[in-house]
């Protein structure tokens, strides 16, 4: 056992046990550490933004490096604090409605690409063989087939409709299964992570 | 049937307690399980692998510190790869809270090979606006990032002599605990071209075996298991590998726990009727 002795290791020690104290019941230590990283959050968020973002984008190019361009990039985000002036607040719509069409402008085509044309290529069935690939293809095909179907409401579930939705759950529910299982795995992971900082980097018991 | 009744009122409590006993076990006395290494994760490593000496990858670290233990090894063990390959690494974070986790990375991995800044590798920190960001490097990545996270003009930086934009780079690896990689494959290659792969948290994992299928990611690692795997692949232990043996048990527990309360829940409905 070699127990640290640096005072952050055993802040953060301290902390990660109040927030585990939450597992026995709610408690005033609980209480503090939650509102500790809340606080902390919001500091460690302006000084990123301030760091990465204010000064390196607007601060430096505007008032060290005399690019007057920026002060219109400057201005349409300004506009962004109208809101805090109920007589101006509409001049928001300026910057937000910018902001959606340029992104939307980029964004519609490469993702419809991506999202849906790409993906629904990938449901076409291969020439038949006898193969691993073509028994996964057909798989996803009659998957995807009968989870649309079960998502079809515009005719009522009945006959041959009612037994693909049917087989449509069946996947849905190993689809949730699946993810069941990785969240499971998910949430014990950083469980470990956090056990093995304390039995490691705290305590010393494991290397 | 008293036994089943006591475990359908099982205080919650008890169980943390359990699982965290099987959980510690493991770590203090490793079992050395074996680790595999799935098609997602051996396809990544092999791209990297077949990368010649000099190649760029782009390493985008978009995660913060509540999915740590998932993804900071993958960053790790990636960033590992590349340098063991002498491929030339830019890490970047589009997460805010990533900043800090993303300058480990790129402070502490290259000094173990003795890699020179700004020759071998840069770190780019973050930029706000995703989308931005990801279309700016189609273009020229020392205009959307004037600046690197040191304050450098990245003008002067020797690696952008001839590293310009996606047409140079050959890989994307986007590790993160939200979309975000996907927003690597809409914009970087619906529209680039670029080949991306990713590193998500569990959770996020069956969402994105869809991508790999079509190809749209030439490799994933899902959860501490990807990241495990992908450490054994580079021969370099750390923090996924010790944690991957008490995963497994406390999945066996798990199961465990679903088994019984399921039948536990089915006896006292029978009794019930």
């Amino acid at each position: 056992m070699n127990i640290s002795l640096n005072p952050w290791i055993w802040i953060a020690a301290i902390l990660t046990i109040a927030i585990f104290s939450f597992l026995y019941k709610d408690n005033p230590l609980y209480k503090f550490a939650e509102h500790l990283l809340v606080g902390v959050t919001v500091g460690y968020y302006i000084n990123i933004y301030w760091h990465n973002a204010a000064y390196p984008y607007i601060i430096k190019p505007l008032f060290l490096e005399k690019q007057f361009l920026t002060l219109i990039p400057f201005m349409f985000a300004i506009l962004y604090f109208s809101i805090l002036i109920p007589k101006y607040s509409y001049f928001i719509r300026y910057p937000i409605g910018f902001l959606l069409g340029a992104l939307n402008g980029m964004a519609i085509s490469p993702e419809f690409k991506e999202a849906i044309l790409v993906q629904v290529k990938d449901t076409i069935l291969p020439p038949f063989s006898f193969s691993l690939e073509f028994f996964n293809s057909l798989i996803i095909f009659i998957g995807t087939l009968c989870v649309l179907i079960y998502f079809f409401f515009s005719l009522e579930h009945k006959g041959v409709l009612k037994g693909f939705s049917r087989i449509g759950i069946i996947f849905l529910m190993i689809g949730f299964g699946a993810s069941f299982g990785y969240t499971v795995m998910a949430r014990i992971s950083l469980l470990i992570g956090r056990i093995i900082f304390l039995l490691k980097d705290w305590l010393g018991i494991i290397r | 049937m008293k036994f089943l009744e006591y475990l359908a009122k099982i205080d919650r409590r008890i169980i943390y307690l359990i699982l965290a006993i099987f959980i510690i076990i493991p770590l203090i006395k490793p079992l050395n399980l074996p680790i595999g290494s799935s098609h997602p994760v051996k396809s990544l490593f092999d791209f990297i692998e077949k990368q010649p000496e000099g190649a760029v990858i782009v390493l985008s670290m978009d995660y913060d510190a509540s999915v740590y233990p998932e993804c900071h090894p993958m960053s790790r063990a990636i960033a590992r790869h590349a340098f063991l390959k002498n491929l030339r690494l830019i890490g970047l974070t589009l997460n805010p809270a990533g900043t800090g986790l993303a300058l480990e990375v790129m402070t502490e991995i290259p000094k173990e090979y003795n890699k020179k800044y700004g020759k071998d590798y840069v770190f780019l920190g973050f930029r706000p606006d995703i989308t931005a960001t990801i279309l700016g490097f189609g273009e020229d990545i020392r205009k959307i990032f004037p600046y690197d996270y040191f304050g450098n003009k990245t003008d002067t930086l020797p690696i952008f002599k001839d590293v310009k934009n996606y047409d140079q780079i050959a890989l994307v690896v986007s590790i993160s605990g939200s979309a975000l990689p996907v927003s690597w494959i809409y914009l970087a290659r619906g529209r680039y071209g670029q080949d991306i792969a990713a590193g998500v948290t569990a959770v996020m994992a069956a969402d994105y075996y869809p991508y790999l299928r079509t190809g749209q990611f030439v490799g994933l690692l899902g959860g501490m298991k990807g990241a495990a795997e992908y450490e054994k692949l580079i021969e370099r232990r750390e923090l996924a590998t010790s944690g991957i043996d008490a995963v497994s048990i406390s999945h066996i527990l798990i199961i465990l726990f679903v088994i019984i309360g399921n039948i536990g829940y089915i006896v006292l409905l029978k009794r019930r009727k």
